[in-house]
């Protein structure tokens, strides 16, 4: 035991192990491991024949980390950066990975990408739905109660934080839309009447 | 085409898209016929990950039919069966020769820290992913394989991610016969880390989670030995008690950034994204171990900063491997093992969710409902 210089003993035999385990021991030696060592040279270049990839063409001005000493051969071209969260994006690319400026901004501007597509969602036939885009009928058609109740889980008690953080935004959005409209018609019932206003 | 689409945290849909084009003489355009959601998809879900772009689409698990070819492939052909490794990698620069595919650097323009992966936000690359009809593959004659003709589809699909992923992660364990390896999260890369292990010589494997019907799987699949961590006062205390108090040889993270077990650290990553990831499941698995063990980290982390116990993992010299899986890498060995029932990847599949009802696929399977193990996506020609 562990005050002395033993291993604990173990309750199963590497036969009965064996004869429980259907493939127990068959990668006890290391040589068999496909991982290991960690650093392997691959004689045949996985199938790749070129020592230096040809160039994908850049069609716009691709960010990149500034750890990287050139644009890679290859990358992704999906959803280019546009709009504010775009240009929040490209600047928080001036920051080297170990800068976490460099992750914040971007953090940032995913937040404000996401504003800016439900907003312009709105102005489309399929503009963002949080119900259905979240999926919660699933708790109906797939037993969320029983999921849930009589089960040992620990993630209920932040499970309740999900629809404040889902559906906040939007709440506190309808609100502050509701309150502008209120303070436009307000003030443009009070200039409408500004005629009749008696002079006091 | 019908893709998956991001619409921001705990949003997504299924909208049409354009279909994918060739940019590169290497890409090819494969046809999806099944793809998967994984626990790494999770971390995107919930707003996690930064640069994750309104509009992008997910999905690292992929296999398909060749539909198209680039002027440079040799490799492959038009209608060729294709099973897709999650990473996105060259074949030649300095850590694709060596192997480490996951690695690669001449994909991902965005990090230096991190490979190229397919659907995976801008972090990794800016590639949009598999949970669609169709998908770009770049460099086409190093990243997918033919499917072998007597592979299920649904072996394969698992072979691309979740399962290259636990046979990595119980190697990265360096396990030697009669070691107690204890594997923190019973998701599908814990189960098949945990079963590994065993292939590796493990004299004990524990599994660790909070959900009775993964801990369930545990013993069923990876003939474990199980703890529900909420039956527990102090989870690394009955560790210490169950080992004679040495602790595990050896311990596996297959939990990452969104681990529970612990209010604070959940909610300051996960939802108020205030560090790389929750470490509850890691800083446990640091305390559980025996002086001198071996930490395996499969278990996924945002690049932000995160509360992780280093001074335990110092003081007690911990060796901590991490890593991507390389994918590929692993298939040789693992499709030995999955054609003599070693290992059963398909075993894992829960739910088959029609591309269609994405949005209901990434609850279920985020709020771990209906006994959720693993989601495959079905896409809507398939
Ligand atoms: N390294 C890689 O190449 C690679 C590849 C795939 C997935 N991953 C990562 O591996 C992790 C697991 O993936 P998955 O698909 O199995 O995910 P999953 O979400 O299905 O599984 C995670 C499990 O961990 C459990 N859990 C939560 N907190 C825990 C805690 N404190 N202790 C023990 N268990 C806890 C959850 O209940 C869940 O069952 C994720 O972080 C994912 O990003 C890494
Ligand atoms: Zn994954
Ligand atoms: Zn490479």
């Amino acid at each position: 035991m562990t005050y002395t210089p033993h291993k604990p003993p173990l309750a199963e035999s590497p036969e009965q192990l064996r004869a429980r385990i259907p493939g127990w021991g068959v990668d006890l030696d290391p040589k068999d491991r496909p991982s290991v060592p960690k650093l392997q040279f691959q004689e045949d270049f996985t199938g790749a024949h070129w020592e230096f990839p040809e160039r994908q063409p850049e069609r716009y001005p691709r960010e990149r980390s500034p750890e990287h000493g050139m644009l890679t051969p290859v990358f992704g071209t999906a959803q280019p950066p546009s709009g504010v969260s775009g240009a929040i994006r490209r600047y928080a690319y001036r920051y080297s990975e170990g800068r976490t400026a460099h992750w914040l901004l971007l953090v940032l501007g995913d937040r404000v990408d996401a504003w800016e597509h439900h907003l312009k969602s709105l102005l489309t036939l399929h503009p963002d739905n949080p119900v259905t885009e979240t999926g919660v009928k699933a708790e109906f058609t797939h037993h969320g109660l029983r999921s849930r109740v009589g089960q040992h889980r620990t993630d209920l008690k932040h499970q309740v934080l999900d629809p404040v953080i889902v559906g906040g935004p939007w709440i506190a959005a309808a609100g502050a839309a509701y309150a502008g409209a209120r303070r436009v018609s307000r003030s443009l019932a009070r200039a409408g009447s500004d005629g009749h206003r008696p002079v006091h | 085409m019908r893709a998956m689409v991001y619409r921001g945290p705990y949003k997504v849909r299924t909208e049409e898209k354009e279909r994918p084009a060739i940019e590169h003489p290497n890409d090819a355009i494969v046809r999806v016929t099944l793809a998967a959601i994984c626990g790494s998809d999770l971390h995107l879900y919930h707003g996690m990950m930064p640069d994750t772009r309104i509009g992008h689409t997910f999905g690292h698990e992929i296999i398909g039919v060749v539909d198209e070819v680039g002027s440079s492939v040799q490799n492959l052909q038009v209608g060729d069966r294709v099973m897709i490794p999650f990473n996105i990698f060259c074949g030649t620069c300095w850590y694709c020769a060596r192997g480490l595919y996951s690695n690669c650097h001449n994909v991902n323009p965005n990090a230096t820290a991190v490979g190229g992966i397919y659907g995976y936000s801008h972090t990794t690359g800016g590639y949009d992913g598999g949970q669609a009809e169709y998908v770009r593959v770049p460099f086409a004659d190093v990243g997918p394989s033919r499917i072998p003709d007597w592979m299920a589809d649904e072996d394969a699909v698992l072979l691309t991610d979740a399962t290259a992923t636990g046979y990595f992660g119980a190697q990265l364990g360096d396990i030697v016969q009669g070691d107690v390896v204890v594997v923190f999260g019973a998701g599908p890369v814990g189960l098949v880390a945990a079963k590994s292990a065993w292939l590796m010589g493990a004299g004990r494997v524990i599994v660790i989670d909070h959900l009775d019907h993964r801990l369930e799987k545990a013993r069923s699949f990876a003939h474990a030995e199980t703890y529900n961590f909420t039956e527990y006062g102090d989870i690394v205390l009955e560790m210490k008690k169950t080992t004679d108090w040495l602790g595990a040889d050896v311990a596996i993270d297959c939990v990452g950034a969104e681990a529970d077990g612990n209010f604070l650290q959940h909610v300051t990553s996960s939802k108020l994204k205030l560090q790389g990831g929750s470490p509850v499941a890691l800083n446990w698995a640091i305390d559980s171990v025996r002086k001198g063990a071996t930490i395996s980290v499969m278990g996924a982390y945002g690049p932000l900063f995160s509360a992780v116990k280093f001074g335990d993992a110092m003081n007690k010299g911990l060796t901590i491997h991490t890593n991507q899986a390389p994918v590929k890498r692993q298939w040789p060995r693992l499709f030995e093992h999955v054609r003599n029932g070693y290992l059963k990847p398909s075993e894992l599949v829960t739910h088959r969710i029609p591309l269609e009802h994405i949005a209901e696929g990434y609850h279920i399977f985020s709020a771990k409902l209906d006994g959720c193990i693993k989601p495959l996506v079905v896409p809507s020609a398939a």
